[in-house]
């Protein structure tokens, strides 16, 4: 755990506090606190395909994580203190273990009014290849490579109920930044980034204040967001030069709006963006489709299509990798009494310059276990991409998770 | 001519006869419909009990709470608190009279909420017997109806009404209803008839109780599918009417809410 880290804590931990003596007289008054606690652990282990590029890089990486949570409820849900975090041993790469506060907050609900207060999860988007509009949260990098994975978000956010929509509003005054793999590593560059290297272009660094805006409604078969992000970039600006890579947080303006309609068994989504800072900027979109034959020959299983085409204009230097790619997937849902799952697609560089293919499936046993599967594969990357330094990360996933 | 007379005349009678029996059909679910009218919020706890052929047992909880409209179909949250690694899995349906439904998903793991298809009406809810819509709000104008006879079912006059889905993506052909005419219209038994007509389940309610002098709410629902012999048992707990919800505690944020 950095600095940067501990000092959030303890100034999001005042400010908690301060809600939690304003709270505590409410709390005793009613005799209705629902507590609710749990915990999972998972045990997992990552089977590298090929020796790494890099000195030090191994071929199996074990791990453990640890995920407890604790709900507190009153007033009917109307005031509520979520807690969960996340900690993560990895047996190699020593950045991979880490500690993160994935919520912490207290939340308070007056009718149309929603206002939280601490460390949260936002999720915003519709597509399923990439995330474009999703900006509040870093990315847990070292949890994995999709980008999936989150840190915890310290805010402020109002929501708004209206007949014309939800309006939701953030102040965050505070971006953690992104942890890169250590030396022994699996999804490095050639040379290892600290996180605190990576500065932010502002003398404020870290604690350069951010602001979000969102609208979000519905119109019958139709679901529409429209937001802006000002503050700082989550994700690292990267200049490579001679097989050296150097990175900086920029200071954006981020438009974004998410679209699905929902027809029937069709559901067709949008995403796009348009980002600003001073270095740069860029639009970038995905468009796609998802169609679903449900309880196909009566048996219970859902076979689900999926059809994405990812554009970046930042070309060759997008994160994602995904500038001109063609996503083509396949979901199946068994819906039996295990919830068997399987996701499994192909990205495609239309400009010929690789493929990326992944396939994640899992299945309960009993009642409070569970195994999942996940792979990722890289194929034909072109030594121009950012993926190329990737290429030999192809891996396969195996975990057994406990429920408690 | 005389023959041709009668044949017109008992084509009439034939036609009349069905026309009396779609009215009186139509008539007992309006009624059963009516004699619940009013609760305007419920709220209840659920335990789900799956059993396969060979009698293995594995357990689902849920919690759900429904909002009454009259202009439109109901309004229902439906949270999943077992198995553990669903827990706060939550979604949210506006049943609509006509066309289709509009539902969206909560998933706690990422914090988000998708809107999904309600076309899949046929497909299992959680694994178990029970169709998605089998589970959803009943208003009148999902279904044509027939009445079928007057019958005595476990001591009680019953009308036993035909029922068939208005929706071509209904898993059935019919729906065979028991009302119970000695209690409000309540249902006792349903019988569903597969795409091929063939009987494929039985629902049984049973543990009966009236709540606010009105509304008569089974404590226990029995799934039983012939053709797999896997049976399902739906048990409800803790009832609630009238608990004050709005409109408000339907909306996506409370979705978000209600998961986690």
């Amino acid at each position: 755990m950095t600095m940067n880290r501990t000092t959030v804590w303890s100034r999001s931990g005042v400010v908690l506090c301060l809600f939690w003596l304003w709270a505590t007289p409410t709390l005793q008054a009613q005799s209705t606190l629902e507590k609710d606690l749990q915990l999972e652990i998972e045990l997992e282990n990552r089977f590298f395909f090929k020796e790494g590029l890099h000195p030090g890089q191994e071929r199996n990486y074990l791990s453990l994580g640890i995920q407890p949570e604790l709900g507190l409820e009153w007033k009917n849900g109307d005031r509520r203190i979520q807690v969960s975090l996340f900690f993560r041993w990895d047996q190699q790469d020593n950045r991979r273990t880490h500690f993160d506060i994935r919520e912490l907050y207290y939340q308070q609900v007056n009718d149309k009014w929603e206002w939280s207060i601490g460390f949260k999860k936002i999720f915003w988007g519709v597509t399923e290849s990439a995330h474009l509009v999703d900006i509040i949260n870093q990315t847990d990098q070292p949890e994995g490579f999709d980008g999936e994975q989150k840190l915890g978000q310290p805010m402020f956010q109002a929501s708004l109920l209206t007949n014309k929509g939800t309006f939701d509003f953030f102040y965050l005054p505070y971006t953690p930044r992104r942890q890169f793999p250590g030396s022994a590593g699996r999804f490095r560059f050639p040379q290892e980034i600290e996180r605190n290297d990576v500065s932010v272009d502002s003398d404020l660094k870290s604690w350069y204040p951010s602001f979000a805006l969102r609208w979000s409604h519905y119109f019958g078969p139709v679901d529409v967001g429209v937001s802006n992000f000002y503050g700082v970039g989550r994700e690292p600006l990267f200049k490579v030069d001679n097989q050296q890579v150097t990175a900086v947080y920029p200071i954006i303006n981020q438009t974004g709006v998410d679209l699905q309609l929902t027809s029937g068994p069709m559901l067709w989504k949008f995403e796009g963006i348009y980002r600003y800072a001073d270095f740069q900027d860029f639009t970038a979109m995905a468009v796609g489709l998802e169609y679903t034959f449900s309880n196909v020959a009566a048996s219970g299983l859902d076979i689900g299509l999926l059809g994405e085409y990812l554009f970046d204009s930042r070309d060759d230097q997008a994160l994602s990798n995904l500038n001109n790619d063609v996503f083509l997937g396949v979901r199946l849902a068994f819906n039996d009494t295990q919830s068997s799952e399987l996701l499994a697609g192909t990205a495609i560089d239309l400009d010929g310059k690789g493929i990326f293919i992944s396939a994640e499936g899992s299945r309960r046993i009993g009642d409070n276990w569970k195994m999942s599967l996940e792979s990722r594969i890289f194929s034909g990357i072109e030594e121009d991409q950012l993926a190329f330094f990737f290429r030999e990360d192809s891996f396969l996933l195996l975990k057994l998770s406990k429920f408690f | 001519m005389k023959y041709f007379a009668i044949i017109v005349f008992s084509i009439s009678t034939i036609l009349a006869n069905a026309q009396n029996g779609s009215d009186h059909g139509l008539e007992i679910a309006n009624n059963a419909d009516l004699a619940d009218n009013g609760f305007e919020s419920s709220e209840v706890k659920l335990k789900m009990i799956l059993r396969n052929k060979q009698g293995q047992e594995s357990t689902r909880l849920l919690e759900t709470k429904t909002l009454e409209l009259v202009e439109d179909g109901d309004k229902s949250l439906i949270v999943f608190n077992s198995p553990r690694d669903v827990k706060g899995t939550a979604t949210l349906t506006f049943t609509h009279k006509q066309g289709s439904d509009d539902q969206w998903l909560y998933l706690p793991a990422v914090n988000r909420v998708k809107r999904i298809s309600s076309d899949n009406k046929s497909g299992p809810f959680m694994g178990s017997e029970f169709a998605y819509e089998d589970l959803s709000s009943q208003e009148i104008e999902k279904y044509s109806y027939r009445f079928v006879k007057n019958e005595q079912y476990e001591g009680h006059n019953c009308a036993v009404v035909a029922q068939d889905p208005v929706d071509p993506k209904s898993g059935y052909t019919k729906r065979l209803v028991w009302y119970n005419l000695d209690e409000d219209y309540r249902l006792e038994k349903i019988e569903f008839y597969d795409r091929k007509d063939v009987l494929l389940k039985t629902l049984t309610y049973s543990d009966y109780q009236l709540y606010l002098g009105k509304h008569w709410r089974a404590g226990t629902f029995q799934m039983v599918n012939h053709q797999t012999d896997k049976q399902t048992t739906l048990i409800f707990e803790d009832y609630a009417f009238k608990t004050g919800l709005n409109a408000e505690d339907f909306s996506q944020n409370s979705l978000k809410r209600a998961g986690r």
